[in-house]
């Protein structure tokens, strides 16, 4: 599909299709799970008693609207006018639990008792294992046994809400092991079990019931930014992509808006070129992965190779389709930013703004730079995540922060 | 008629064996078919092994892990099979893999390579029943090869019927819910039922169930329900410090078959 061709990036076809990327490749076994997901997201999504409790949890319980912040100190170093949208101040400390409260009203609504998730930093397995306590449902959440040991503050907090934390010990034991795993039990498990992706990855209906969950951040964005600065519009998004479920609800209500310059930031680990990367969208070629054809690492046999990044949220050999689909018609431009980028990110927002980010957050600061954004231009950064949970890798490279 | 119908005209209760490529060791690959055959194996179900099987479980993704780190691949595994139908003319032989690498290969590369080397069918559990009639049927069928489609407890009567329409070979009843290597459930009765359901659906095509069958037991009770059974796992984890794999092969089969 040529772009000219496109009327819209947001909805892929019927059979989850973003151009050429997307789908549904999964095993038999899993077929019924996901063509009851497939077949009755769209509408208990459009209901008026889930949009009620959606939205209801949103505000009082996740904390929503999450403000806009004009941030004036980075504003003045790079010259242009910057926003921060705060889902860092999200419940649990990142946008992940926009997802997740939306994933458990669904999977009520659906009839199933028993809750699954993967996760990487742990952000999401927290936001997972946050709602099942809420909704009170047994949650199991894989994690990579790597994962596990360096994000050790977070498999604390999902064990005190209640979750059983397992670890994946296959393959790389991070990420990619982890969503392998999960989708294992799935396949043990198909009738009363839901499996709540954490990103806009795994086959259909999954990355754009996801990407729909998030939306709710550019949602806010345009109304807020409507009221500061007399425009929906900004002129440029700038969000990181590991999987992409942040970027995607940062771009969704501007991805139809050809004017807003969308920009994807990806973790160059040690430099791209350095094999310790995880710049899918440079390193990656068309394949499958977790049910879905999307770009992914690969090596020359079609064997998925194990990406590198200082934070363990990024650090996913694909992205999601959505993502490949925006990369390769250029509708978003797609940024590489190292490990050692990423801190000087952190040390930056830290100091001049008194906000510490996520790791993962920190790619997206440290691409400012590189936008050649000028003094008139309206930038929003999508400020994904808190800093808490990688306090223990900011001490060790401190002579990088101070 | 093909080697795969013939089997199952000739024969009953078809054991089917699945052995990973490469593993123990690189160069196993046939003097495991060989052994398997000798042994008793009316079928063999040869595993191409991929980085990330959603699938399999903790036995079959380890035998794939070691044998891509004696490395093995889609080229050397077709240079293998060369001498396949000179040494095994008659028996039924299936690959089976995940798509990734397939795709990686070529589908056109895959089909042509495999029909060289004598391979009667293929069975790809993350490759989509609507995708492969829209998108590789076509190619597939100019070489001759036929896929094998899975069924579980779950499988809708409607598509139970489309999938046997469309088969040419078998079909792979997956015995209850889970990933390749469990053992079977402790009741029975429900796994019974489902399989009687399939059973007196009248199908055109013959049936094998797979995963969860490990011995002698289990294997003729999944033949009490239909045309045979597959074991993998349980041939894997019997080879495991053997000193001589195809010896341990051909004394695993003795042990189900006799």
């Amino acid at each position: 599909m040529t772009p000219a061709a496109i009327t819209s990036y947001r909805t892929p076809t019927a059979r989850g299709y973003y151009g050429e990327f997307g789908g549904a490749f999964v095993p038999e076994m899993l077929f019924p799970n996901v063509e009851e997901l497939r077949t009755q997201y769209e509408e208990i999504l459009a209901s008026a008693s889930f949009r009620t409790e959606y939205e209801q949890l949103l505000r009082d319980y996740v904390g929503r609207p999450t403000p806009l912040f004009e941030a004036k100190r980075l504003s003045a170093k790079y010259n242009t006018r910057i926003f921060l949208k705060r889902e860092d101040l999200c419940h649990t400390g990142a946008h992940k639990i926009n997802n997740t409260v939306g994933q458990i009203l669904l999977a009520q609504r659906l009839g199933k008792t028993r809750i699954i998730a993967e996760t990487g930093a742990g952000q999401h397995g927290v936001a997972t294992a946050t709602v099942c306590a809420l909704m009170s449902l047994p949650c199991v959440v894989y994690m990579g046994a790597v994962d596990i040991e360096r994000q050790a503050p977070n498999v604390a907090r999902m064990r005190l809400l209640g979750a059983e934390v397992r670890t994946a010990v296959s393959g790389s034991q991070t990420l990619k092991d982890a969503t392998n795993e999960a989708i294992r039990d799935w396949l043990a498990n198909p009738l009363d079990t839901h499996y709540i992706i954490g990103s806009v990855v795994g086959p259909h209906p999954y990355p754009d019931l996801v990407a729909r969950l998030q939306a709710v951040i550019s949602e806010e964005m345009r109304k807020q930014l409507l009221e500061k600065t007399g425009s929906e519009l900004p002129d440029y998004v700038v969000a990181c992509v590991g999987g992409g479920s942040n970027a995607a609800g940062a771009f969704y209500h501007f991805l139809d808006e050809p004017s807003v310059q969308l920009v994807a930031v990806e973790a160059a680990g040690h430099g791209i070129h350095s094999g310790h990367s995880a710049a899918t969208s440079v390193l990656g070629t068309p394949g499958i992965i977790h049910g879905s054809r999307t770009l992914l690492m690969q090596d020359a046999d079609g064997q998925i190779t194990e990406p590198y990044s200082i934070s363990a949220g990024l650090d996913y050999p694909g992205i999601g389709p959505l993502h490949a689909w925006l990369g390769t018609t250029g509708r978003a431009r797609f940024i590489a930013i190292t490990d050692d980028e990423a801190l000087a990110g952190v040390r930056e927002c830290s100091r001049l703004e008194g906000i510490i980010p996520a790791l993962e957050t920190a790619h997206a600061l440290a691409a400012l730079g590189q936008l050649g954004a000028g003094p008139d231009d309206v930038v929003v950064v999508n400020l994904s995540g808190r800093g808490d949970k990688d306090l223990e890798t900011y001490m060790k490279n401190f002579d990088k922060l101070v | 008629m093909n080697r795969i119908q013939t089997a199952f005209e000739q024969k009953q209760n078809l054991l089917n064996i699945y052995f990973t490529a490469g593993y123990p060791a690189l160069a196993d690959t046939m003097p495991m078919a060989q052994a398997l055959v000798a042994a008793g194996a009316d079928m063999l179900e040869i595993g191409i092994p991929f980085s990330d099987p959603m699938a399999d479980g903790p036995v079959i993704q380890h035998s794939s892990t070691l044998a891509l780190a004696n490395g093995m691949n889609m080229r050397t595994l077709f240079g293998q099979l060369g001498p396949l139908r000179a040494a095994l003319p008659d028996t039924p032989v299936l690959l089976m893999g995940y798509l990734n690498p397939v795709l990686q290969f070529g589908i056109e590369n895959f089909c042509r390579e495999a029909a060289a080397a004598g391979v009667d069918g293929v069975i790809l559990p993350d490759l989509p029943v609507a995708e492969y009639e829209e998108m590789y049927a076509d190619t597939f069928r100019q070489h001759g090869l036929r896929p094998v489609f899975l069924i579980t407890p779950q499988t809708s009567e409607a598509r139970i019927r489309h999938l046997d329409s469309i088969s040419e070979a078998f079909l792979y009843l997956v015995s209850g819910p889970g990933i390749t290597g469990n053992t079977g459930p402790a009741d029975t009765t429900v796994q019974d039922d489902y399989f009687r359901r399939i059973e007196a659906m009248g199908l055109k095509t013959p049936r094998l169930i797979g995963f969860g069958i490990a011995d002698k037991a289990s294997y003729q009770r999944a033949c009490a329900h239909a045309d045979g059974a597959i074991i993998g796992s349980a041939l894997i984890k019997a080879l495991e410090g053997a000193p001589d794999a195809p010896a341990a092969a051909a004394a695993f089969v003795a042990s189900i078959k006799n």
